[in-house]
């Protein structure tokens, strides 16, 4: 036996999850190969090797992504990763603050340092530095995640540097953040916050298309709902509370119907919706507080919550949010219908993507690629690539791989005996199923447009090599677990 | 403290996540066909090739109307980039405001986002020189491109009418045609709207590839996917290049029109209506519509096919055939005439000759007062009652064509117009009307109007002693088969016997000697034989119309030409030396008459006819 993070050892081979390192390779090669087609000049046809063209650069990166994966595997004791999480996390934050005011400018936002010919932005790295910390945070022996200081901790771990990056503006890359909810939820955060969470993104939308009357009105019945079936009192939600909320429901229209100068149109729904609102979160905190119902008092909160959404997205919407935002946002709720501006791009991506068919047309065969309708096509739009010239085919094994590579490494965290492993595990998990999720997503127009690559394919040296650190530190950690059995 | 299931909601979330991913690429890549014609609009820049359009041919192989080249001058208004306006203008021989004023307009925001990457006409039909001398800079221009068509070229003027024009179509016409796309051109009136389908051949296209920035790329499948033009087909038509410029020389300063039909087949030989369109201004017709358009002529009008003139006394042997037919008239019955026909207290007039005349002297001096007793004979027989008589002679009149359309392919004729009893019925009362009350339509004045196409069929009816063909301008070719409907035989209600039995009036009043009275002895051409009929209609927009029909030879007629001519006077002043000068033309190849052509050709009513 050598000591720990040992060079080379007798049972390497056998330790290292070659799973994993499979799909790190296939998904590596498979962007390459892709990053040539979507730069694929029939009449122009230069090698892919060929310096000018971004596969020939991807291939350095690719080169030195495989020995970053060495490096880390072989040559660093995987102790350290442990150990310098804190160093990491703090050096990290002070860059992305520091990039804000030293870092180049591009489209808007100060995300990137350029030195010479290499570009890098801080933003990467600190999805594994954050992933790094919490792990050492979590892991610890006596972390208990409700304990006041323990959680609070935790939530400014994760919420330092997203706000650092929403402040650099690159509110994408802030929102890959939210990955770390699935690490909370496996450490033992109630499903009700992610149940919330989602409605809150419900009566966000809710309020954008439709109007916060409408949002209010669902977070409030959904609230009943949950009430009525937590203390199993079905029926008076279906003797008050259902036909309250059907006449709530058709009162603006009934209230539109009435004649200008009516009596009756001094009362607007709205106030009503918010008696309602009001009688139910009373009646809830009286009923909580006297038989000490926390549900109860949280469903209070969760009222004023959604009234304080359908009262603040409109503000935030028009005053804090910007131009562009706005409109890729209402491009994707449909609000909008722009395909000249902001919706070009999906526009033009789903036309690629839907143009592949089952089979799709064939590697260097694609024409919406290859014709640069798509914008961004190497790195945020790589997927239409994939989608236009490996078709329904080729998205379906992609989307494999990635699920593949995902579910190996929530498996293996699970079966982690390290606590650091397996919360490690499960952040770059979630970071690399948002990323997936988001950007595959956006290409085919059920997400908004958010300037986040897809992890191992984009071209990019930057974030090829923030993945693979990623996944070569969780294939080492694994490694270094073998030794237990 | 951890849920051991977690991590298997967590996998179960992961298989939905992607499951929704993997079901939307499902809809749009293989349920959505939508985003493959995306793709295809999208990626691939389609430039059509414009097929040369068949040639129109006269009867003798003469080229009516042909081809040449011009140029469309290209604009991508999304390529363009700035450039030397001045420069352009001066390749172009234009102004630069015009094209900075096209430029502007193309780059205001609302434009710029309908225009989009679409590449438009900016300039059309610049001739070959100027468009060469544009590709020689051309590559200065970027966003520019010129494209080649062809556009009509008439050797001939000769049947500006005939031919009619084409143009670009706009978007009515488009919905009409959805075959058609913004920028294909199309017959709109004459020949090339009813022969569109044979002339226009079938549009090509090359395919390119593009890229966003529409620049244009590699050829689509090196070449395979394009579809070279089909050349439209070739039309041989009815009329003789040479009778028609001739026609039209003759009708020059004159407004009416002059119509040319072969008795055997039925085939229009010339067809004038004048004033007519120049053919120079048919290649272009857009930027000489407003002229055509406000000229007082209305020279868009093609009167020939759609005029509905009162025929006058030509109309007398259509009585006078009826006559014969219902057994009311004898050849040999003669009927006075003092100054008129007399009535009550009115008198139709007529002017002086000699009286009584019989049948063949009446045709040959075109007495009023004649046809009236024929056509009240006709009406009041003793045997039904004036509204059923008037009924048949109806259905005689009908049966010679008029009322309705001949059924030409001529796209735009019309039917005229013809009483009905129930039209009598309506004005006077029901059986409070008699032959008297309508006696006018003896002597074809009154509620009645025929075409000259009408009178030149009618002509060419008595020409074949009975029936005619449907007049027809295109000729049985090759390319370009005629209907059945053109080769058969369409007999009227009278007795073939009958009409052997008007042709010596009609010859004698063209024939007879001088001071015999015959009406039209000025069209007489020694050996050709004319038989005509003069007609002098009376009509409310100033003087007279002179009209003459007249066929020859006598035997075997080779030609029947009806002239109708506003406001010339008597039929024998304008229409009858014009229709015998176009006779003559037709079978001699020139005439023995150069004072009386001279007369003509610079004869000028145009003063007489009051501006529409």
């Amino acid at each position: 036996m050598t000591g720990r993070g040992g060079i080379l050892e007798r049972n390497f081979w056998s330790t290292v999850d070659w799973w994993l390192v499979g799909l790190y390779l296939l998904l590596v090669i498979s962007g390459w190969l892709n990053i040539y087609a979507s730069e694929y000049d029939p009449e122009n046809a230069r090698s892919i090797f060929s310096w000018s063209m971004r596969s020939g650069k991807q291939l350095l990166w690719i080169a030195t992504s495989i020995g970053l994966g060495a490096l880390i595997l072989l040559a660093i004791p995987v102790r350290f990763w442990e150990a310098v999480a804190p160093i990491a996390y703090t050096v990290v934050c002070v860059l992305l603050v520091a990039v804000i005011f030293l870092g180049t400018s591009t489209k808007g936002s100060h995300s990137w340092f350029v030195l010479g010919p290499v570009s890098f932005q801080p933003a990467e790295l600190s999805k594994l530095t954050t992933s790094l910390i919490l792990a050492r945070w979590m892991g610890r022996y006596n972390f208990r995640l409700y304990r006041r200081r323990d959680f609070w901790m935790t939530v400014a771990f994760i919420l330092v540097p997203m706000l650092i990056i929403v402040a650099e503006n690159e509110t994408g890359s802030a929102l890959v953040y939210l990955s770390f909810l699935f690490v909370l939820y496996r450490e033992g955060l109630s499903g009700w916050w992610l149940f919330v969470l989602f409605m809150v993104i419900v009566v966000f939308i809710l309020t954008l298309v439709f109007s916060p009357y409408a949002a209010l009105w669902t977070a409030w019945l959904v609230t009943v709902i949950c009430m009525a079936a937590s203390a199993g009192r079905i029926r008076p939600l279906l003797c008050i509370g259902l036909p309250i909320a059907a006449v709530l429901a058709v009162l603006p229209y009934l209230w539109g119907l009435l004649p200008e100068g009516n009596i009756l149109r001094a009362i607007h729904p709205s106030w009503l919706l918010l008696g309602v609102v009001g009688v139910c979160a009373v009646y809830y905190l009286i009923r909580g507080l006297r038989e000490g119902n926390m549900y109860r008092l949280l469903s209070v909160l969760a009222l004023l919550l959604a009234l304080g959404i359908t009262k603040a997205v409109p503000i935030v919407f028009n005053n804090v949010l910007q131009e562009h935002q706005r409109t890729r946002i209402e491009v994707l709720l449909g609000m909008k219908e722009d395909l000249a501006g902001a919706g070009y791009n999906v526009h033009q991506s789903m036309i690629a993507i839907g143009s592949g068919g089952l089979t799709g047309k064939g590697y260097l065969e694609g024409t919406q690629s290859a014709y640069g309708f798509v914008p961004e096509q190497s790195t945020d739009f790589i997927f239409c690539t994939i989608g236009e010239e490996w078709g329904f085919v080729g998205c379906l094994l992609t989307l494999i791989l990635y699920g593949f590579l995902i579910a190996r490494i929530v498996m293996r965290s699970e079966d982690a005996r390290e606590p650091f492993t397996r919360i490690y595990g499960y952040c770059i998990a979630g970071i690399l199923f948002l990323h997936v999720l988001i950007n595959v997503g956006m290409t085919i127009g059920l997400m908004p447009v958010i300037g986040i690559p897809l992890p191992l394919i984009s071209y990019g040296g930057s974030s090829l090599w923030a993945f693979t650190a990623m996944i070569f530190i969780f294939i080492a950690l694994c490694r270094n677990e073998k030794k237990y059995f | 403290m951890t849920d051991s299931k977690r991590h298997i909601r967590m996998l179960v979330g992961l298989v939905i996540a992607f499951g929704i991913l993997a079901g939307r690429l499902f809809y749009i890549q293989i349920v959505d066909e939508g985003y493959k014609t995306d793709a295809m609009n999208n990626s691939m820049v389609h430039i059509p090739l414009y097929p040369q359009r068949g040639i129109i041919y006269d009867r003798n192989g003469n080229i009516l109307a042909g081809n040449k080249t011009c140029y469309d001058l290209l604009c991508t208004p999304a390529a363009v980039e700035a450039f030397d306006t001045v420069g352009l203008a001066r390749v172009l021989g234009m102004e630069p405001d015009v094209i900075k004023e096209k430029m502007a307009a193309w780059s205001t925001r609302s434009a710029r986002r309908k225009i989009g990457f679409r590449t438009l006409v900016m300039f059309s039909k610049l001739p070959a020189e100027t468009y060469l001398r544009f590709e020689e800079v051309a590559y200065r221009f970027p966003g520019f491109r010129g494209q080649a068509r062809s556009q009509r070229d008439y050797p001939f003027n000769a049947g500006g009418n005939l031919l009619g024009y084409v143009s670009e179509v706009d978007p009515p016409y488009i919905k009409a045609h959805p075959e058609y796309k913004s920028g294909d051109y199309a017959g709109k009136t004459g020949i090339e709207a009813t022969c569109e389908e044979i002339l226009r051949g079938e549009k090509g296209e090359e395919i390119y590839y593009r890229d966003s920035r529409n620049r244009i790329g590699a050829h689509y499948k090196d070449g395979e996917a394009d579809k070279p033009a089909v050349p439209g087909k070739d039309i041989t038509t009815t009329i003789d290049a040479d009778l028609q410029h001739y026609g039209q020389n003759l009708m020059k300063n004159k407004v009416g029109s002059l119509v040319a039909i072969e008795p055997a087949t039925g085939e229009i030989l010339t067809l004038v209506s004048s004033p007519g369109i120049d053919v120079d201004y048919l290649a272009d017709i857009g930027s000489h519509y407003k002229e055509i358009a406000s000229n007082p002529y209305k020279p868009m009008f093609n009167r020939a096919v759609q005029a509905s003139y009162p025929p006058g006394s030509v109309f007398k042997l259509v009585n006078c055939l009826i006559g014969l037919q219902e057994g009311v008239l004898q050849p040999w019955m003669k009927y006075p005439c003092t100054k008129g026909y007399h009535f009550g207290k009115n008198t139709l007039g007529c002017h002086v000759h000699r009286s009584p005349l019989d049948m063949e002297e009446a045709i040959m001096m075109s007495c009023n007062a004649y046809f009236c007793y024929v056509f009240k004979n006709v009406l009041e027989n003793g045997k039904e009652s004036v509204s059923e008589a008037f009924t048949r002679w109806d259905e005689y009149v009908a049966a010679f064509g008029f009322g309705s359309r001949l059924g030409s392919d001529f796209p735009s004729e019309l039917g005229g117009f013809i009483p009905k009893a129930s039209y009598y019925d309506r004005f006077y009362g029901k059986n409070a009307w008699k032959a008297h009350t309508i006696i006018s339509l003896s002597i074809g004045q009154g509620e009645i109007g025929c075409t000259p196409l009408h009178l030149a069929n009618f002509c060419a009816t008595i020409a074949n002693r009975g029936f005619y063909y449907t007049p027809h301008i295109v000729k049985d070719s090759e390319n370009v088969r005629i209907e059945d409907k053109y080769r058969e035989r369409h007999y009227t209600k009278v007795d073939t016997a009958h009409f052997a039995q008007i042709v010596p009036g009609m010859y004698r009043a063209v024939n007879a000697p001088w001071g015999a009275g015959g009406t039209a002895a000025i069209a007489a051409v020694s050996g050709l034989d004319i038989c005509g009929k003069t007609g002098t209609a009376q009509n409310p927009h100033g003087d007279d119309h002179s009209v003459f029909i007249c066929f020859a030879p006598k035997d075997h007629p080779k030609i029947a030409v009806a002239a109708y001519i506003e406001n010339g006077g008597f039929g024998a002043t304008w229409a009858a030396p014009i229709a015998s000068l176009l006779v003559e033309r037709y079978l001699c190849g020139q005439t023995q008459r150069p004072w009386l052509e001279q007369r003509i050709l610079e004869g000028n009513l145009l003063d007489k006819v009051p501006a529409k």
